[in-house]
């Protein structure tokens, strides 16, 4: 079979995605080839040239201010983990999981101006000009914000994996709700999921925390 | 004679304390394998087949190792070999992001040969199947009889008989953290791999096997893990794709699986399916029991469960075997086989005891010999409130019905030999306690601290506990069947005794003494016939100088003991307009041994339940047989228990001996009966096919009508 021939092949079962030429905002580094904005994973059609359009951007994380340069479509989580700042340095910083990597699960959750949201559904571009707050930055320096304190004293993590969506999905349910009934936590905390099952503890953790703030 | 001493003399063990990883895991420093980012990574991915079954007939990975950013691509499979499931590995790449390693994937071209699949258990069993292994007549293997007694006999002299068929379906770990590792070859004959493994010592081995090394030039580190539940004991073909891709590009490689791989492949709990027949006296005794079952483990076979479970039939006859389909492999799953057998004998329990005109729970205690059960029969029924139950199956008013149900559980958990430990005691008072095993998420860590801290009269904070490494050489065995604690917890009172014993040894003659009279105060030692005669933790290691004290231990079986009983109540609210089933309650009491920390086994019994509440009303893989595809393979599709599933869990840990056991596992066994049976309570239908969501509820209502 002729190259030609797996090419066209290659082409069958994959859905076209939206194509643009370059990207919304932030500096255009490069216009020649198209990024894929949007796309299912699995199935989207691949940038076979090599040639990637990236944009430098500006993100203000944790009151501490990065120079990253990214492709269209990443976001804001892969920034976090795997982004590398202009300087070289890893942002690294990874308490914010990717546990289903499409807003089902809520180990992401970060705080974007004060409101939590998942950051594997948020384009690292759509997140300039926010602040962003992550689990590292929800202690004041070494003291632990009431929240963390309290899952602590309840054993409220058993593998742990699931516990920063949940810290930083809990503080923000509190800095709206001081005193949350126990349906107010249970409906504060319906988008993160833990599998190790450590749920009473949890809500007896915000309760607590509740009671502290 | 070795003992744990009498719960009023210990200051530690016994009591609720907090996990020692807990400030990590809640400021987000907790470093997982996923979280492990090492100069100059690469990012691994794997190309996985979307066809169920097929031949492969052309592999070409040309185009992506032209991708700019690609280091290294490899086959996984070869041109003329089969795939037999969705998700099954056909090629690897290595590239400097992971968005390149995705388009990489994309770039691979792969002609496969379409065959003829089944991935349902009644197409593999029906008249002209496809033959889906090689190795197999059909598709059916591992016939197992078993027969005690005499069958026929025992019908003869019921009173009463059931017959019913139970089913529960595929259930999937979900482990938080997918399967995954990130590996680094220091040299070409030094291996390190970050694994998210419950069992770090298994993963060397095998890796060490795999790539001809010695045993000690791998190194496997898992210092947290997100969550395993008996599918991560091996590093499985991902671990040994990562070491590979790393051995070819001569740089660190991450390959952690996707969502959807996570479950396809990386391991599930097999079906279970029972047609049972059961008779009983009519003074309440289980008399016969004939069951024949089948369950799929995937493609491979493995798919067991229990029966009969917990109560004793004296006449019984079963036959049971295996059914391949074209699906992911089955793996251990916290409990495997119980929780599925539970919830058949448990439902069969209440089906009988109805025939009689019997109280569920008294039927149970005419048929459970185990003593521990009996009391929490009585324990638990108190707790839920039990004589508020319907007497009348079904006979609440209103559209939202009320039912409360009963189930039981048994299992191991007494540990075993193989744990090499070691615990040092420095001259500036530092203690350290070192063994190869790993905190799957249960708390080992902490228990370990409090042993030592016990033992040494500190507090857990005091000591430095290293685990989740193979480095320092010193093996444990995998976490799973509930064995860590049982396994450890004795070679680490041994060692810190024998490391206590060394510095009485020194400070005899500080405290002129002798050794035998000396004992731990809080940060102190002193004369047991003189307490004006003492001396402070840090003064007395100072006498060490340049020397430290470092001791071993043993499995000393006195300290630990198999077999615990469990027994569950559920109170549950059915919406007879909607099929909705809310649990209200759960009342979960649960043999424990001795508890060395009592909040992280409160916790273990809340996971436990949590879990047996996801397979009784909401857990399902679901199995395309148009397209051979999994059409649930997310968390929003595949449902796992959230916020709003919670009911209150009363958990109690049920102290019966001053020995330690594992509890990892039984608390999820008995839920699936007690609920299922609670939801016949309120709506006097019995649903015999987990899970039971308001579909099912709602038809067995309609036919219940009709």
């Amino acid at each position: 079979m002729s190259d030609k021939e797996k090419e066209e092949k290659q082409g069958t079962n994959i859905s076209r995605r939206s194509f643009l030429k370059g990207v919304g905002t932030g500096t255009v580094a490069a216009t020649v080839a198209p990024a894929i904005l949007v796309g299912d994973s699995e199935t989207a059609e691949a940038q076979t040239d090599g040639a990637v359009s990236t944009a430098k951007i500006q993100l203000n994380i944790n009151e501490k201010s990065y120079q990253i340069e990214v492709e269209a479509r990443t976001t804001l989580l892969t920034v976090l983990r795997d982004g590398i700042d202009t300087g070289g340095n890893g942002v690294d910083l990874t308490g914010a999981k990717l546990i289903c990597d499409r807003g089902e699960c809520g180990g992401c959750t970060v705080l974007v101006d004060g409101k939590a949201v998942y950051a594997c559904m948020m384009l690292a571009m759509d997140a300039q000009g926010k602040q962003i707050t992550t689990v590292e930055g929800i202690a004041n320096g070494d003291a632990l914000h009431p929240v963390q304190e309290a899952f602590i004293k309840h054993d409220a993590m058993m593998c742990g994996f699931c516990t920063p969506g949940f810290i930083v999905s809990s503080v923000a349910l509190l800095n709206e709700n001081k005193k949350p009934t126990i349906a107010e936590i249970k409906d504060g905390l319906s988008g993160n999921t833990c599998r190790c099952g450590t749920y009473p503890f949890i809500f007896d953790a915000v309760e607590t925390a509740s009671e502290k703030m | 004679m070795a003992s744990w001493g009498e719960a009023s003399q210990s200051r530690l063990i016994g009591k609720r304390i907090t996990r020692l990883s807990g400030k990590e895991k809640v400021t987000g420093k907790a470093k997982y394998t996923f979280d492990i980012n090492r100069p100059g990574m690469l990012y691994g991915r794997i190309l996985r087949s979307e066809v169920a079954h097929a031949n492969v007939t052309d592999l070409d990975l040309t185009r992506a190792e032209e991708l700019p950013g690609v280091k290294a691509v490899i086959p996984l499979i070869e041109v003329g070999r089969k795939i037999r499931y969705q998700g099954q590995e056909m090629a690897a790449v290595a590239a400097e992001t992971d968005d390149i390693a995705k388009d990489a994937l994309r770039l691979i071209y792969v002609e496969l040969e379409e065959l003829p699949f089944v991935v349902t258990e009644a197409d593999a069993m029906a008249e002209g199947a496809p033959q889906i292994r090689d190795d197999w007549k059909g598709n059916q293997s591992n016939p197992g009889t078993n027969k005690n007694g005499d069958v026929e006999a025992g019908f003869a002299e019921s009173a009463v008989t059931v017959e019913a068929t139970y089913h529960t379906p595929v259930q999937t770990h979900v482990c938080l953290e997918t399967h995954g590792h990130v590996a680094e070859w220091t040299d070409e004959q030094n291996l390190t791999v970050w694994a998210s493994t419950q069992a770090v010592f298994g993963v060397r081995n095998d890796l060490a096997r795999r790539f001809e090394l010695p045993a000690n030039q791998v190194r496997v580190i898992t210092e947290h893990m997100g969550g395993g539940f008996g599918s991560k004991f091996g590093p499985g073909v991902e671990g040994h794709t990562a070491a590979q891709l790393s051995r070819m590009t001569g740089r660190p490689v991450k390959l952690m699986l996707t969502r959807k791989a996570e479950h396809l492949v990386a391991g599930n709990r097999p079906s279970m399916t029972q047609h049972v027949k059961a008779g009983a006296t009519r003074d309440g005794r289980l008399i016969a029991y004939d069951m024949r079952g089948y369950g799929t483990g995937g493609i491979s076979s493995g798919a067991g469960f229990q029966a009969p479970y917990v109560y004793h039939v004296p006449n019984r006859r079963t036959e049971r075997f295996n059914v391949a389909v074209n699906a992911g492999n089955q793996r251990a799953m916290r409990a495997p086989g119980h929780p599925q057998g539970a919830f058949a004998m448990d439902s069969l329990m209440d089906e009988l005891a109805e025939k009689l005109g019997m109280n569920p729970l008294e039927f149970r205690r005419i048929n459970d010999s185990n003593e521990v059960r009996q009391a929490q029969y009585t324990l638990g029924a108190q707790e839920i409130g039990w004589h508020r139950r319907n007497s009348v199956p079904g006979s609440g008013t209103g559209v939202k019905k009320r039912g409360m149900g009963v189930g039981s559980g048994l299992w191991g958990g007494g540990g075993g030999r193989g744990t090499q430990a070691r615990v040092t005691i420095n001259a500036d008072g530092t203690v350290e306690a070192v063994t190869g095993t790993q905190d799957i998420g249960t708390g080992i860590r902490t228990a370990i601290a409090i042993i030592v801290a016990e033992e040494l009269g500190l507090s857990p904070t005091d000591i430095s506990v290293k685990i989740g490494d193979s480095g320092p050489g010193l093996p444990s065995g995998g976490s799973g069947g509930s064995q860590t604690t049982a396994s450890v917890a004795p070679v680490i009172k041994t060692a810190a005794a024998a490391a206590k014993q060394k510095l009485f040894e020194h400070v005899a003659p500080l405290l002129q003494a002798p050794v035998d009279d000396l004992r731990v105060g809080t940060g102190t030692i002193y004369v047991a016939s003189d307490r004006t005669k003492t001396v402070a933790w840090r003064q007395a290691t100072g006498l060490l100088g340049q020397e430290s004290i470092s001791e071993g231990g043993n499995w000393d079986q006195e300290l630990r003991q198999g077999g615990v009983a469990g027994t569950q109540f559920a109170e549950v609210e059915v919406d007879t307009q909607t099929g909705h089933v809310k649990v209200l309650k759960i009342v979960a009491v649960q043999d424990c041994g001795l508890a060395i920390n009592r909040l992280t086994t409160e916790s273990q019994i809340n996971g436990g339940v949590i879990m047996g509440l996801g397979q009784a009303l909401l857990e399902e893989r679901i199995m395309d047989p148009q397209t051979g595809r999994m059409l649930n393979a997310n968390l929003e599709d595949y449902k796992v228990p959230g916020t709003f599933e919670i009911p209150e869990i009363k958990s109690i840990v049920f102290d019966t001996h001053r020995k330690v056991t594992g509890v990892g596992e039984p608390p999820c066994i008995p839920t699936l009966g007690a609920i299922a049976n609670a939801v016949y309570n309120a709506i006097g239908v019995r649903i015999r096919e987990l899970p039971i969501t308001p579909d099912k509820v709602l038809t067995a209502l309609a036919e219940k009508k009709a």
